[in-house]
């Protein structure tokens, strides 16, 4: 291939992956991880800010109740939509396409992925997916929620088979990517990196891999099937042809639920690395982190019935998925000691990156403790579709998964894009984003115990209050992610350049690659001959890096 | 809504018989969720404070990486800690998924967007659930369209309704009041307005009533108000508005007498009949503009009822 020639060519002079090549077409047909990590990266981000604009539109709706800035119809599209881009093009895909696409490689000492044509495929296919799902929200938008319930979504109006055959499309991408991390750790570690040096990012990114292979062909059946009832009429899901509505939450949940670590786990990988490296220390308790990362993709298939307690599936079926549930609970709360207990003597630098992981852990622990209420019978009843659980979710995906996001995005801007952004800023917006964070969410628990349900487009008077400090909350966090967007923007523009370990971290991308790298990431293949976070004991000496700074 | 006892900053007050128990429950969990964040966040803090990096080449003044007997206690005590809210949770899941042996049934027909309620000596009750106090009650629950959800906040208890089979919820209400109903499952447009209550009366005043059939002795008895207590009460309000505007289906005011534009091109008159047909089988003629949804009322009202709605139409000028 032409390009193979080119890269040759370019690394000879030593220039960075930007530099390799240019122009627009290098980067359409690049087989760089590191470039296609980084349109990645510009289209979650888009996706991100796009399905926060969503979720803006939802909060003014209901900062009175009846109708305040647009009809129920609208609302209900909103509330899809956001549900919809903010799981699909967003979380599944942000930290392992877009940071992972870019680090995993890097982390290991290879030169890239195992496939790296598989790799831009699965980047098209997910740009096809999003092209698919912007034209459905055209062409008569869909009403279903995000969870596409039957009946109601075999009946309703609107593009819905468009919608599922784009969920279906872009559960591809994901497939890709994860059987191509799969390949890339057990094939194309650096001579030296055995299993137990590997960082946990990279565990983090191999259970998640793992996932994805295995239980994102059930969602593309099940949406298959959905389509075909739609379209064809097929009595599967819908009672009125004979179908059963209640297999659809199965199907939806057992991919779903697994989902749910799909989008958490490389969250809890990204926070692993950033402790470590903001404290200086090496990560306590390695191994259960790691197991606990497995532990936690096999278990988290057998939990979907959760989802379901008040369905109308057996008592004892419920009774088993509690059982269950509390069993997967176990792992996520070692990992928070885990993490805490990491700090403990440590050397800790509240730099904007471990302001994001202090943000991680304290939401996070907020999100996985509620989940007890959910995970018990008794209360779930009460609780189950409504505020509470909307809480919750949003404690555990955005207080979790966004937070580790934008913690990973800040600790590896500089290794990515080679250039600095503006510390002081910086914190401010993360600040803004966690109190505004809380005050969004927050008063939602309370909505939900005190018996407010869930998309809802109008309200009793008596929740008004609480509504309307929610929607105050989506504001501050709109500042805060407005200001993350002028100095990103500017640092990419003007910011001061990085050197190669600006955080003193000591995985392979920090110690043994330029900022930013050069095109086959390493200039010799390194050698890995420690632990990871192998930060010296007092008295040791530090092992020098191979990157002079 | 009238509060008994009970509730408090979190929950709604306790109006039923497990009420008072999920909420011992809740505050279990409460207090656990209290004492493992603090335990978590003032931890993280003190450690970021304590153990600050000074110095820009500052090394960490320890590397302590594993502990077996740490690592044990921070598995072993929240597993109990889980395990008693499994055992907890489900003893009570039982009692409130299992209903008395003599509870009064009353059959719950879920449509979009409203609640009927049917009782054993043929009575019908729309939007409004009446019981006896400190009777046990168990709601055998069928939806006609998609998925609902019966939710009584005030009673703890929630089930799903799911077309093509029943499901069954039961509660035993403490004292005389009125309760919130919600719809939990979303299903369209007017999920948020698919509400309804539950009346607890005292047993003798509940038998009464009941006796009668819930005849409404405060009715009215001129049509066109009671035309207009059925379009409410029979969830017409949904999908017609009486103003002018335009919703899931097209206003009523004025209609009376004009010539409606039908989607087949056609042309109708609207007059008695016209109004009759499109309450017994909305979909022969469909008015131009809107999709089939209406569900049929055949069998639902009686013909003193349809009347009553026709004087009412007819009232909206
Ligand atoms: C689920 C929504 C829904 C409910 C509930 C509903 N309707 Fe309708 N209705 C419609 C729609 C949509 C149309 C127009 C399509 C058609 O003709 O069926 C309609 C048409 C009508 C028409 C003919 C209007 C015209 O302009 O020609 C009348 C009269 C009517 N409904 C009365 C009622 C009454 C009375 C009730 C309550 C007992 C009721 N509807 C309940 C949706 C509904
Ligand atoms: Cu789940
Ligand atoms: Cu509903």
């Amino acid at each position: 291939m032409s390009a193979s020639n080119s890269d040759t060519h370019a690394h000879a002079h030593g220039g960075n992956y930007f530099e390799a090549a240019r122009g627009l077409k290098s980067w359409l047909i690049t087989l760089d991880h590191k470039r296609i990590g980084v349109m990645y990266l510009f289209w979650v981000i888009a996706a991100f800010l796009f399905g926060g604009l969503l979720a803006l539109g939802v909060r003014l709706e209901l900062w009175a109740p009846g109708e305040t800035i647009m009809s129920a119809d609208t609302y209900n599209r909103f509330f899809t939509l956001h549900g919809l881009v903010m799981v699909f093009l967003f979380i599944i895909p942000g930290i392992p396409a877009a940071l992972g696409n870019f680090v995993l490689p890097l982390q290991l000492g290879a030169k890239d992925v195992a496939f790296p044509r598989l790799n831009l495929l699965s980047f098209y296919i997910y740009v096809v997916g999003t092209c698919m799902a912007l034209y459905s929200t055209i062409a008569g938008g869909v009403d279903t929620g995000w969870t596409f319930y039957t009946p109601y979504s075999a009946t309703t109006g609107g593009s819905v088979v468009m919608m599922t055959l784009s969920a279906f499309i872009l559960g591809f991408s994901s497939i890709l990517t994860g059987l191509n991390f799969i390949v890339t750790v057990h094939k194309m570690r650096a001579p030296g990196m055995s299993w137990y040096r590997m960082p946990l990012l990279i565990w983090a990114l191999y259970a998640t891999s793992i996932i994805q292979v295995m239980a994102t062909p059930v969602l593309g059946i099940t949406l298959l099937l959905l389509a075909m009832e739609r379209a064809l009429g097929i009595g599967i899901f819908d009672p009125a042809l004979g179908g059963d509505p209640v297999l659809f939450q199965h199907f939806f949940w057992f991919y779903s639920h697994p989902a749910v670590y799909i989008m958490i786990l490389p969250g809890m990988g990204v926070v692993s690395e950033l402790i470590a490296t903001f404290s200086r220390k090496r990560i306590f308790g390695y191994r259960s982190i790691a197991f606990s990362s497995l532990a936690i993709a096999i278990i988290s298939f057998l939990v979907w019935g959760h989802h379901m307690f008040v369905s109308g599936q057996s008592v004892y079926a419920g009774m088993i998925f509690s059982f269950l549930t509390f069993l997967v609970a176990i792992p996520s709360a070692i990992k928070v000691f885990n993490w805490t207990a990491t700090l403990y003597q440590g050397s800790i630098s509240m730099q904007t990156p471990m302001i994001w992981a202090f943000s991680f852990l304290i939401l996070f622990t907020i999100g996985g403790l509620t989940g007890l209420f959910l995970g018990t019978l008794g209360t779930d009843v009460h609780l189950h579709d409504t505020y509470f659980v909307v809480a919750h979710f949003h404690y555990v995906m955005m207080g979790g998964t966004v937070m580790a996001f934008f913690g990973g995005v800040h600790y590896w801007w500089p290794k990515i894009f080679g250039r600095m952004y503006n510390e002081a800023l910086a914190k401010i917006s993360a600040v803004l984003v966690f109190v505004g964070f809380n005050v969004t969410f927050f008063t939602q628990f309370v909505l939900g115990t005190r018996g407010m349900p869930r998309r809802y487009y109008n309200y009793l008077p008596e929740f008004e209050t609480l509504h309307k400090v929610s929607t105050m909350g989506v504001l501050i966090i709109g500042l805060g992610v407005t200001i993350m967007v002028l100095y990103l923007a500017k640092s990419l523009l003007s910011g001061e350049k990085a050197v190669a370990n600006p955080w003193g971290a000591k995985t392979l991308e920090w110690t043994h690659a330029a900022s930013p790298p050069v095109l086959h990431n390493f200039d010799e293949t390194p050698v890995v001959e420690e632990p990871p976070y192998h930060y010296p004991a007092p008295g040791e000496e530090s092992r020098p890096t191979k990157v002079p700074a | 809504m009238s509060s008994p006892n009970g509730g408090g900053f979190w929950m709604p007050p306790q109006a039923s018989t497990v009420a008072a128990e999920v909420d011992s429950l809740f505050d279990f969990i409460l207090y656990l969720n209290y004492f493992f964040f603090a335990l978590i966040t003032v931890l993280a803090i003190y450690f970021a404070m304590k153990y600050r990096r000074r110095r820009a080449d500052q090394e960490a003044a320890g590397q302590l990486d594993h502990s077996m007997k740490l690592e044990w206690t921070w598995t072993v005590i929240p597993s109990l800690f889980l395990f008693v809210l499994f055992v907890w949770g489900f003893r009570l899941f039982l009692d409130m998924s299992t209903p008395p042996a003599d509870a009064l049934e009353v059959r719950v027909i879920a449509k979009k967007w409203d609640w009927r309620f049917e009782y054993a000596n043929g009575a019908k009750t729309y939007g409004e659930l009446i019981v006896p106090e400190k009777q046990a009650v168990k709601l055998v629950m069928a939806s006609e369209d998609v998925l609902h959800s019966f939710f009584v906040p005030d009673f703890r208890v929630k089930q799903d309704v799911v077309p093509g089979r029943y499901t069954t919820l039961w509660f035993e209400a403490l004292a005389p009041g009125t309760h919130q109903v919600f719809c939990t499952e979303y299903c369209g447009t007017k999920h948020s307005g698919m509400l309804a209550t539950v009346t607890v009366l005292p047993p003798d005043e509940f038998k009464k009533r009941y006796d009668s059939g819930f005849e409404d002795p405060n009715a009215p008895k001129d049509p066109v108000a009671a035309g207009q207590q059925l379009f409410t009460q029979r969830g017409c309000m949904a999908c017609h508005s009486v103003d002018g505007t335009k919703g899931v289906g097209p206003t009523l005011k004025g209609i009376w007498d004009a010539e409606e534009k039908m989607a087949d091109g056609s042309s109708v008159k609207v007059d008695d009949n016209y109004i009759r047909e499109s309450l017994m089988d909305p979909n022969a003629k469909l008015v131009a503009g809107f999709g089939p949804v209406m569900p049929s009322f055949k069998g639902q009202l009686d013909d003193q009822q349809v009347n009553d709605l026709i004087a009412f139409i007819k009232s909206l000028k």
